[in-house]
């Protein structure tokens, strides 16, 4: 079993109303100082084998295909 | 003019799309489940109602837009058949790359459900002639996610060829989309995307008919 993390960001640049309000309500919190809260969305993904190179090569295309949107997202892959 | 509904589950417009191209064309659509891979013969339109489909899980529109029907739409979409998407349907068409772009979450953060003044800033297109060159509509809008977003070439692209159809006019802008942009067309100009909803302003009985035109159009064209 191979088990593979993705990271998904959006992109610099890209709006992030979201990122904005939780900034916000950090500051409501009483935490001072806190600037370029960005949100994004982790999966663990676990794949059958032992190739780990395939599997790499299969989870980029996950991610290119289906769990970020490229034209407003980045993602990372990290394996264990 | 034959039509055609894909209904996708978590979808909920679908009922009005119905009623709405049943009575402007006098002809009940077709509905596209799915998991359908072939579409009927001589469809003249495919529409994607609003929604939220599978729950807008991941992101809005991302899950249907890898449904085996969305393939058959877009193969339709590229041998020329018009396509119409309205909300979740606009997402849905961004998603499966039919439409350059992305719907963001508004930039309120709230859901807005609400009528909002629409300028038809094209209405040379085939979902746009019964239209007046930059006529103002009155239109309804209900989604959360409507904040389109395209990278500064993209909007370059969109705006220099005449593909923002649609712009939120008169201030009325509800999500913060970028250029005012409530729905564009693809470079062939027969897929069209929207976030508000034409299908429930086409009567008296809904206050007004002010999206029946685009409904019209697509019918003239077909006839």
């Amino acid at each position: 079993m191979i088990k593979a993390r993705v990271t998904v960001t959006l992109k610099n640049g890209v709006l992030d109303p979201q990122g904005k309000a939780i900034e916000g309500a950090l500051g409501t919190l009483g935490f001072e100082g806190v600037s370029g809260v960005r949100q994004g969305k982790v999966f663990d993904v676990e794949i059958n084998g032992t190739d780990k190179a395939k599997a790499e090569a299969d989870i980029k295309q996950m991610c290119e295909r289906l769990l970020a949107n490229t034209v407003i997202e980045n993602y990372s892959i990290s394996m264990d | 003019m034959k039509s055609a509904v894909v209904l996708v589950p978590g979808l909920n417009r679908d009922r009005d799309m119905i009623a709405a191209l049943t009575k402007v064309s006098g002809q009940a659509p077709a509905t596209l489940w799915q998991t359908e891979t072939t579409l009927p013969e001589g469809l003249d339109l495919i529409v994607i109602p609003g929604g939220f489909s599978f729950g807008d899980y991941l992101r809005c529109g991302a899950i249907a837009a890898r449904m085996p029907v969305m393939r058959a739409v877009a193969d339709a979409a590229k041998r020329g058949v018009t396509v119409l998407g309205v909300c979740n349907g606009f997402q849905i068409l961004v998603e499966a790359g039919m439409l350059p772009g992305a719907l963001m979450r508004n930039t309120s953060l709230k859901f807005v459900c609400r009528e909002v003044k629409l300028q038809v800033t094209n209405a040379n297109t085939a979902f746009t002639r019964q239209y007046q060159p930059n006529q103002i509509i009155r239109c309804p809008v209900a989604h959360h996610d409507g904040n389109y977003f395209a990278e500064p070439e993209e909007l370059e692209r969109l705006e220099g060829e005449g593909r923002v159809v649609f712009r939120y006019a008169e201030n009325t802008n509800p999500n913060g989309s970028i250029n005012d942009i409530a729905g564009i067309m693809n470079a062939s100009g027969n897929v069209l995307g929207l976030m508000p909803h034409p299908e429930n302003l086409i009567e008296s009985a809904h206050g007004g008919d002010d999206g029946r035109g685009i409904f019209e159009s697509v019918l003239a064209k077909a006839a």
